[in-house]
C-alpha cells in the first residue's frame, strides 16, 4: 500500500537573507500549475453566460471603440493599415497582459485558505491565473485571422517571431502579476491601485496610436515599457508593419521585461514566507 | 526501526503581537495599516512586541511512531504542526523531515463549489501533491470510499455538508504520505465521519507510517498512540508515554485550587464583547475546592463579563471524564423560564452557577469545558479544557467494597430486595 514518492529530507529553517528561487520546486509541481489553471477557466466559462466568447468580445469592442473615436473621429495614423486591424492587434497582447494583473493581484488573497493550510510553492497562484488568459488569447487570435481575411493583409513573413513576442507579453505579465499579487498580501490596497494601473498603461502602450508617432528623442523612455516592444512587434510580425521594423526599442523592452520578471521572481520568494502569516 | 522521520531542534517561531488574525480585511483597515507601518518606517527602530508562540522545542520521531500531541489552546500546537507541514517558517531553530507529509487538517483545501466531484478529486489531490497518474489510480477507491458515487458530477455546490465532508476526508486519506499529520479533524463532521477518521488513522498507523496526532479528545489520543508530547505556553513540557502524559496534562494544565482565572492576555481577542473571568467548583460547604466528595452537592460557578448586550447568549458546562469521554452538557438558560428572561443579556458582570447533585458522580478526575454562545448565530468563547478536579467516593454507596466501580457516575439508586 505504501505509495511511491520521492523519499528525500527536507530541512525546515528560518529564512536567511537571500534564498534560492527554487524553481526546481515549481518543476516538481507543474501538474498543479495545470489544474489550478484549468480550474480558473472551467470556473469561469461554467459562472458566465457568455463563457469563452467574453476572451473575443472584449478586445473586439474594445477595437471597435477605439476604430470610431480615434481612427475615424480622431484621425490617429496607423501606419498605413487600416484601423481596426491596427488596434486589435495591439489589443490581443494587451487583454492578456492587462487581465493577467487583474488576476494575478487577487491570486493569492483568493486562495488565503490553501495558503494557511497547507505547502506548495506559492506561485503557482498568480502563474496559473496569468496561464488562463492564454486560451483566452487563442480565441482572440482567431478573431484576428479573419480580419486578416476581411481585410486582405497578408501575414508578414516574419510571423514565426511571434512566439517571442508572444513570451515577452507573458513573462512581464508575470513579472508585474509577482509583484503585484506578493503586495496585495501585505497591502490590500493594492486591488484598489490594479485597475487604475492597467487604465494608465493602456495609455503608455502603442496601442490606439502607432509607436512611430512618439519623438524619436523620448523613444527610449517610451521602450522602457515592456509592452512597447510586445505591441510593436505584434505589428511587425502578423502584419508586416514596416514602420515597427526590429529596432532598438525592442531590446530595451526586452531586457525591461526580463528585469521585471526577475525582480518579481525576487521580491515574492523573499514575501513568501510571511503569507501564511500576514495573509 | 530505528530509522528518524521527523527530528526537530530548538525549533521557535515568534509573531506580531497585533498582526492581523482576521482573514478579511476592509478597504479601511488596508489604509490604515499601510498608514501604521508608514509611521513605523518613520519611527525607524521602534519594534513592534513579538511574541513566542513556540520556542525551545526538540524531539525526534522515528519511523512508523504513533506519536501525540496534546496541549490547551493556544499552546504552539498549530503553529508547530504548520511549520512541520510547511505552511510558515520557523523563527529560529529546525525540522529535518524525512519524506512526504500530509495532513487532514486541510480536508476540502481548494474545493470549489462550481467543480463536480469528480473535478475536485483531481484538483485536490494535486493540490495535496499526488500525481495526477496516482489519483487516476485511486479514483475509484476515493469514490468509493467517500460514498458520493451518484453524485459524483455533480457540482459540490449542491452537495449537503456531509457528502461534502466525506468527498473531501476522502481524498485527503488516499493521499498515503509517509508522515501523517492529523490535527483536530475528528472536531468536525457527524459521529460516523468521526468513526471513519478514527479508523483510517489506525490503519495508517498500522501501515508503519509515522503520525503526528493532536487532539483535544483525550480518549483518542489514549486508544491510538502510545506516547505524547505535552506543550504548554509555546515550549514542550514534558514526552512520556501516553497514559502518563495525558495524566501530567490533565492534572496540572489546568488545575489551580477548583479555580482558574483568565487574565486578559489569555483571551482570544475575537470572543468579544463576552470576556471570561473566572471558573470555580465549590464543595458542599461552600468552599473552592479541587477535591469534591461525590456524597455533597458540587457546585460550578463560572464568572464573566459581557461588553455589550448579546441576544441568546447561553454559557453552559462539559462534564468530561479524564478519558475525555462527555457525561454531560447544560446551559445556564436550559430552563425555558431563565431562557425567555435572559432573552437579551445585557452588558455587566455575571455569575452563571449550577449545582451537581450528590450522589451523581463516581470517584475520579473530571474536567470542565466552557461553552458561551448564542445558538446558530456565533460562539463567543470556548475551552473545553477550562478546569478539572477530583471526586472523591468517600461515604458513596458500595465502599464497603474496596473495589473501582466502572463508569463515571455512582448513583445511590434506591434498591429493594423482597424476598418472593
Amino acid at each position: 500500500m505504501i505509495s511511491k514518492t520521492d523519499s528525500h529530507t527536507i530541512v525546515l529553517k528560518p529564512p536567511s537573507g537571500w534564498t534560492a528561487l527554487n524553481l526546481g520546486d515549481l518543476w516538481r509541481y507543474r501538474e498543479l500549475v495545470y489544474f489550478m489553471t484549468w480550474r480558473d477557466l472551467k470556473v469561469r466559462y461554467k459562472q458566465t453566460v457568455l463563457g469563452a466568447s467574453w476572451a473575443i468580445v472584449r478586445p473586439f469592442m474594445t477595437m471597435v471603440v477605439f476604430s470610431i473615436f480615434f481612427g475615424n473621429l480622431a484621425k490617429v495614423p496607423s501606419d498605413g493599415l487600416p484601423y481596426p486591424i491596427f488596434s486589435y492587434t495591439a489589443l490581443l497582447p494587451w487583454e492578456l497582459f492587462a487581465t493577467a494583473l487583474t488576476v494575478a493581484s487577487r491570486s493569492l488573497v483568493l486562495n488565503s485558505n490553501m495558503i494557511t493550510k497547507i505547502y506548495f510553492p506559492r506561485i503557482i497562484l498568480p502563474i496559473s491565473s496569468i496561464l488562463g488568459g492564454l486560451v483566452d488569447f487563442l480565441f482572440a487570435f482567431l478573431v484576428l485571422i479573419g480580419m486578416m481575411f476581411y481585410y486582405r493583409v497578408h501575414p508578414s513573413p516574419a510571423i514565426w517571431t511571434l512566439p517571442i513576442f508572444l513570451l515577452l507579453a507573458v513573462i512581464s505579465a508575470i513579472g508585474v502579476g509577482l509583484w503585484l499579487s506578493a503586495l496585495n498580501v501585505l497591502y490590500r490596497d493594492i486591488g484598489y491601485i490594479t485597475p487604475f494601473l492597467t487604465q494608465f498603461w493602456l495609455f503608455i502602450t502603442p496601442i490606439a496610436y502607432p509607436a512611430s508617432l512618439v519623438p524619436a528623442k523620448y523613444r527610449i523612455f517610451f521602450a522602457l515599457n515592456p509592452m512597447t516592444g510586445v505591441v510593436d512587434g505584434f505589428r511587425w510580425a502578423l502584419l508586416g508593419n514596416q514602420q515597427s521594423a526590429p529596432n532598438s526599442m525592442w531590446m530595451v523592452s526586452s531586457l525591461i521585461g526580463v528585469v521585471i520578471l526577475i525582480s518579481g521572481l525576487i521580491y515574492f520568494r523573499r514575501m513568501e514566507r510571511q503569507f501564511a502569516d500576514m495573509i | 526501526m530505528s530509522e528518524i522521520a521527523l527530528r526537530v531542534e530548538n525549533l521557535g517561531k515568534q509573531y506580531k503581537i497585533g498582526m492581523p488574525v482576521t482573514r478579511y480585511r476592509t478597504l479601511r483597515d488596508a489604509i490604515s495599516e499601510k498608514l501604521t507601518s508608514l509611521q513605523r518606517l518613520h519611527k525607524g527602530a521602534d519594534r513592534p512586541n513579538m511574541i513566542w508562540a513556540l520556542r525551545d522545542v526538540s524531539f525526534e520521531v522515528r519511523k512508523g511512531q504513533v506519536l501525540g500531541v496534546i496541549g490547551r489552546n493556544g499552546a504552539g500546537k498549530s503553529t508547530l504542526l504548520k511549520i512541520l507541514s510547511r505552511v510558515t517558517d520557523p523563527t529560529e531553530g529546525l525540522a529535518e523531515v524525512t519524506g512526504r507529509v500530509g495532513s487532514l487538517l486541510e480536508v476540502g483545501t481548494g474545493f470549489h463549489p462550481e467543480l463536480t466531484g469528480r473535478e475536485n478529486i483531481f484538483l485536490n489531490g494535486a493540490i495535496l501533491g499526488m500525481k495526477n497518474s496516482e489519483i487516476q489510480r485511486r479514483f475509484d477507491e476515493i469514490v468509493a470510499f467517500s460514498e458520493v458515487e451518484q453524485f459524483i458530477d455533480t457540482p459540490v455546490k449542491r452537495y449537503s455538508s456531509g457528502m461534502y465532508l466525506r468527498l473531501a476526508f476522502s481524498v485527503a486519506a488516499h493521499l498515503e504520505p509517509e508522515i501523517l499529520i492529523v490535527d483536530e479533524v475528528l472536531a468536525v463532521g457527524d459521529a460516523e465521519f468521526q468513526r471513519k477518521c478514527l479508523g483510517k488513522m489506525s490503519d495508517v498507523a498500522q501501515e508503519g507510517r509515522t503520525v503526528l496526532f493532536v487532539s483535544h479528545n483525550m480518549s483518542a489520543i489514549l486508544r491510538l498512540t502510545e506516547e505524547a508530547l505535552v506543550i504548554e505556553k509555546g515550549k514542550l513540557v514534558l514526552r512520556a508515554r501516553t497514559p502518563q502524559a495525558v495524566d501530567y496534562y490533565l492534572s496540572r494544565g489546568f488545575s489551580q485550587e477548583g479555580q482558574r482565572a483568565w487574565p486578559a492576555d489569555e483571551i482570544p481577542a475575537d470572543t468579544a464583547p463576552f470576556c471570561p473571568k473566572h471558573i470555580r467548583v465549590r464543595n458542599g460547604q461552600g468552599k473552592v475546592s479541587d477535591s469534591v466528595r461525590s456524597v455533597e452537592p458540587i457546585s460550578i460557578e463560572v464568572e464573566y463579563t459581557l461588553q455589550s448586550a448579546i441576544t441568546g447568549l447561553r454559557v453552559g458546562i462539559y462534564l468530561m471524564s479524564s478519558r475525555g469521554e462527555y457525561i454531560f452538557t447544560s446551559f445556564d438558560t436550559d430552563e425555558p423560564s431563565l431562557y425567555d428572561r435572559f432573552s437579551v443579556r445585557p452588558a455587566g458582570h455575571y455569575s452563571s452557577r449550577c449545582t451537581i447533585p450528590a450522589d451523581y458522580l463516581n470517584e475520579g478526575r473530571f474536567v470542565i469545558g466552557i461553552n458561551a454562545s448564542s445558538f446558530r448565530v456565533r460562539r463567543y468563547f470556548q475551552d473545553e479544557q477550562a478546569l478539572s478536579f477530583t471526586v472523591d467516593p468517600a461515604g458513596a454507596p458500595g465502599m464497603q467494597w474496596p473495589e473501582p466501580r466502572l463508569g463515571p457516575s455512582r448513583p445511590r439508586l434506591n434498591w429493594k430486595i423482597e424476598a418472593v
